[in-house]
Order: structure tokens, then C-alpha cells, then sequence
């Protein structure tokens, strides 16, 4: 889907955030083009959670630069940017426990006015996800851990995004549900034209859904390539994909 | 020694009690959400609540005094009074936030905590300088008469102070559970990262918070500035605990606990005033605080609180 003439939808030159005193990405550059499916994996505490809160202005930055658009966005507040088609799906899903599905959903259309573009998104999402139609009366604590993942999903998509970050949506899921999340992932890549950000553990999957990767090890990224090069990759292979 | 009361007359003094207990009950679930929806957002025990209580009803004496004496009737009177007066209480309580809690958001709990015992002491003593030590009456001839029921007497009065207090509990209801910004709330107080994450700008939902908060605790305090006929500068500091008591019997953090809270500690005080005795009438709210805190620290409608999910 890359070609020459494009623009980077997000590009990372060089970023480092630290939680207090410890540094967790250390001069990350990254580059994502509009409509790839780009995953970052890598072993736990690599940093691959930090990178996202910190496109994300969640966490700020202490080095380096974070393009959006074209734009700066490192600085800008957290809440400016799904406006703005930049949306997350955090580890853990966070869905507001206490609100309804409906609610919820509710919630990923905050910052929007148009009555008209948000049925068309809810029907969007029921269609991508029945269950949640279901469920919509439901409180979202009271759901299972896939219809979690799907409710979070749903409502980052209620914000219309164009670059949407998920951060280990198959964390904790069983492998039938798994596959029915990566099924949307890319249905929402390539019929709604989303450009996706997967931050993964299970490597080999994202790498399966990916057009691109990057492997972060210690907060380095330490490779970058086509998603089946490093499919194919020896080094790869052991170290992220059990071999 | 409690006098031999005839059945009848039980009945009637019980009868009243009620209606006595649903007046001052309302009135404390007022102000106990003010302390429940702040501390559900920030968990934050805003000691200063009281005093924004005590500016209300000081407020609505000021300018109900002033458009009696205008010659305005009753109604528009107290109808005027209390639109400005919870517009002014509401902005107060958001200059308060921002200029003393919010440069305080990353710092402990305790620090916060602190500056708002601060807050509390420094708004008190503004109001002792202001308006002086002495209680300042309520014009007497704003609603007088009332009716007989089953023996019971209820003042027009008590019909008014029930009256808007209703209307402002199913207004919060319907604003917090039915609108968007309300849901925003609700969600702010669940997660705030995740609720920045889908453009909700938290500072703006804390300080509407605040903002409610104070207008429902003005509102009180005219009425009850109403209903005992004047006010005092410290007249926020026994009725905030109360208040917060009730907020902790409701479950610290739950709007519908906090009303329920409101009208079972007014119930409580006003048969512990008639049936045991009136002079210890303060004593019973404060029982309940230790007693709830002891045997069930979640109170009545509260949910385990989960300090991760801060």
C-alpha cells in the first residue's frame, strides 16, 4: 500500500520518555505510512507501551520528535487528538466499567457534533461487532474480556480515526477470539481505510497482519522491516517467536 | 422521661418528625453530593465545601434583603436570590480549584487534603470579616402559613425547601445520568487517562464538577438560612461534617448514595432530637460517621474502592 509519493501519516524521530527516573524508550525513530498495518513487538518492558502513551500525549516526552499529519503533536494534550483522528485502544482495554456499552460508545464520540455521522459509525460498530448491540444496556464492567476488547474498539472507532493505536488486543484472549479480532483489524484497515499501529506480544500474529515491523528491544528499536522479512527472519524467529 | 403521649398524639409527633426529617434530610443530600462528586473525580475530601455552603446562604440573605426591601414579591425574590446566588457559589468554588487544587494534582493526597483544611479556615474567616460574628436574619415575611396533615404541621415553608430541593435532585439526576457532559463526568471519575484518550478534557470536567457542587450547596444554605431564619459565618462547619457524613453512609463517590445518605442522617437527627434529646442532636450524625467508617467503610451504595483505579 506504500508508495513513494506519500506522506507519513505519523513519524517518530528519535523520541526518549522516562516514568520518572527510568528511561523507557530511548531514542525511538519510527515511520508510518497511511493505510499500513504497522506492528512494533518486542519482549515485555521493550517499551512498546510507552511508545503509544507517548504519540498518544498521554506521557510526555523528553527527547525528540513526534510528527502527525505533518504536524508536531509531542506537547499537544492528550485530549486534543482523537479530534484530530488520532485514537488508542490502551493495554488492558479501559473501558469505563460503570457506564453502559451504549454509554461508552457514547464516550469515543465525545468531541463530536454530528448526529447524523455518529448512527452511522454505531451501526458501523454493531455491524463489526453484534454482540455489542446486544450488550448495550450492559454495564461495560460486566462484560467478558473479548467483548472488552471489541467494546474498546468500538468506541475508538466512534471517534472516526485515521491512525488508530492497539495496544495487545489479544492479551488474555482465547485463540477463537483472537482471530475474530485480528479478522476486524484488518476488515478496518481495509474497508474504512484506518491506519493501524499494533503493539503486540504474540508476534507472530501481528506480524501475519502487518505490512511492516519493528522490534524494540530495552527502548531501541533494534530492526525494521517488511513484515514477512522478518517473518522470515532467523534472529526473529528465535528471540520473538518461540523457535 | 418521655411524656405519656396518647396513640393519637404519638402518631402525630412521629407524623411530624417525618416531615421535619424529609425537610432537613434533602437539605444535607444537597450538600452531601457536593463532597460525593468530588471526592468520585479527584478523591479529594473538600473540607472548604462547608464555607461554600455558608458564602450561599450568606449570599441569599444579602440579596433577598435587599429586593424585599425593593418591594418584590416573595417568590422572585427567592427565585432571583438563588439563581445569582448558586451562579456566584459555583464560581467561587472554581476559583478555589484552580488557584489552590489543581496546581496541586500531582502532589499527594495529604497535600491536597491539607490545602483544602486551609481553604476551609481562610473562607470562614473571610466570611467573619465580611459580614461579622453575629447571626444575620432572614427577612421574616418570605413564606409564612402552612396546613395540617393528620396532625402534623407543615409550613409553606417546608413545601418550598422540599420543592426545589426535588427539583434540583432529579435536575442533577438527569444531568449526571441522561447528558453527555454527564456521562463525561462518570467517566472522568472512572478513568481519566482513558477518558483524555477519547478527547475529554478532564481539568474542564473537574471544574464543572466543582461548579455543581457549590451551586447545590448555595442552594442549601439559603434554605436553610430560610428555614432556622438566619446565618452565621461557621455555619458550614457542622452541617459540612454532617453532610459528609452522609456522603460516607451513602458510599463515598455515589451520587444516589449521597441523597439517600442525605435524607436517612436528616431523619436520624431529627427522631434523635424528638425522641431522645434535642440538645445531643448533632451527636447522632457524627455516630454514624465513626459506625459506618468501623463496620462498613463502602457505605450503603459504595462499591469497593480500588486504589489502582485512581
Amino acid at each position: 500500500m506504500r508508495g513513494p509519493t506519500l506522506e507519513p501519516i505519523l513519524e517518530l524521530k528519535n523520541v526518549s520518555a522516562a516514568y520518572g527516573r527510568i528511561k523507557a524508550i530511548k531514542g525511538i525513530s519510527l515511520t508510518v505510512y497511511p493505510g499500513e498495518v504497522v506492528s512494533i513487538i518486542g519482549a515485555n518492558g521493550a517499551g512498546k507501551s510507552t511508545t503509544l502513551m507517548a504519540i498518544s500525549g498521554v506521557l510526555p516526552i523528553t527527547g525528540g520528535e513526534i510528527s502527525y499529519d505533518g504536524v508536531r503533536i509531542d506537547g499537544t494534550a492528550a485530549d486534543l487528538l482523537p479530534a484530530r483522528g488520532l485514537c488508542q485502544v490502551p493495554e488492558g482495554r479501559r473501558i469505563f466499567p460503570r457506564l453502559t456499552v451504549e454509554e461508552n460508545l457514547d464516550m469515543g464520540a465525545f468531541f463530536r457534533k454530528d448526529k447524523a455521522g455518529i448512527l452511522h459509525d454505531l451501526n458501523r460498530v454493531f455491524q463489526l461487532f453484534p454482540i455489542l448491540q446486544e450488550r448495550r444496556r450492559q454495564q461495560g464492567g460486566t462484560l467478558s474480556g473479548g467483548e472488552q476488547q471489541m467494546l474498546a474498539m468500538g468506541r475508538a472507532l466512534m471517534s472516526r480515526p485515521r491512525l488508530l493505536l492497539l495496544d495487545e488486543p489479544s492479551l488474555g484472549l482465547a485463540p477463537l477470539i483472537v482471530q475474530q479480532i485480528f479478522r476486524i483489524i484488518r476488515e478496518i484497515n481495509e474497508t474504512d481505510g484506518v491506519t493501524v499501529v499494533l503493539v503486540e506480544q504474540n508476534a507472530n500474529l501481528a506480524l501475519q497482519a502487518s505490512t511492516r515491523g519493528y522490534v524494540l528491544e530495552t527502548g531501541n528499536v533494534i530492526m525494521e522491516d517488511e513484515a514477512g522479512a522478518l517473518l522470515a527472519n532467523p534472529d526473529i524467529r528465535k528471540a520473538y517467536l518461540g523457535e | 422521661m418521655a411524656p405519656a403521649f396518647h396513640k393519637a398524639q404519638h402518631v402525630e409527633v412521629f407524623l411530624q418528625q417525618l416531615v421535619n426529617g424529609i425537610t432537613l434530610g434533602g437539605v444535607y443530600a444537597l450538600v452531601a453530593l457536593g463532597y460525593t462528586m468530588v471526592y468520585g473525580i479527584i478523591q479529594l475530601i473538600n473540607f472548604a465545601h462547608g464555607e461554600i455552603f455558608a458564602a450561599g446562604g450568606y449570599m441569599g440573605v444579602i440579596l433577598i434583603s435587599w429586593m424585599v426591601a425593593q418591594g418584590y414579591p416573595p417568590f422572585v425574590c427567592l427565585g432571583v436570590a438563588l439563581v445569582l446566588a448558586m451562579g456566584y457559589c459555583a464560581l467561587l468554588a472554581m476559583a478555589v480549584e484552580k488557584l489552590v487544587y489543581k496546581p496541586l494534582r500531582s502532589s499527594s493526597r495529604l497535600s491536597v487534603l491539607l490545602s483544602a483544611l486551609g481553604m476551609s479556615i481562610f473562607l470562614q474567616n473571610g466570611l467573619m470579616l465580611t459580614q461579622g460574628v453575629y447571626d444575620r436574619a432572614y427577612p421574616g415575611e418570605m413564606v409564612q402559613g402552612g396546613f395540617e396533615i393528620g396532625g402534623a404541621v407543615v409550613s409553606y415553608m417546608q413545601v418550598v425547601i422540599v420543592g426545589i430541593t426535588v427539583a434540583l435532585l432529579v435536575g442533577l439526576n438527569a444531568l449526571v445520568f441522561k447528558t453527555r457532559v454527564g456521562k463525561a463526568m462518570r467517566a472522568t471519575a472512572q478513568d481519566k487517562t482513558m477518558s483524555a484518550l477519547v478527547g475529554i478534557n478532564a481539568s474542564r470536567i473537574i471544574s464543572l464538577t466543582f461548579a455543581i457542587g457549590a451551586a447545590l450547596a448555595c442552594a442549601a444554605g439559603i434554605m436553610v438560612g430560610m428555614y432556622y431564619g438566619s446565618v452565621r459565618y461557621d455555619m458550614g462547619f457542622v452541617l459540612g461534617v454532617k453532610a459528609f457524613s452522609a456522603a460516607v453512609l451513602g458510599g463515598i463517590g455515589n451520587i444516589t448514595g449521597a441523597m439517600l445518605g442525605g435524607l436517612i442522617i436528616g431523619m436520624i437527627e431529627v427522631f434523635a432530637a424528638g425522641y431522645i434529646s434535642s440538645e445531643y442532636k448533632d451527636v447522632f450524625a457524627f455516630i454514624i460517621l465513626i459506625g459506618v467508617l468501623y463496620f462498613m467503610p463502602t457505605g450503603i451504595m459504595g462499591e469497593n474502592v480500588d486504589d489502582t483505579r485512581v
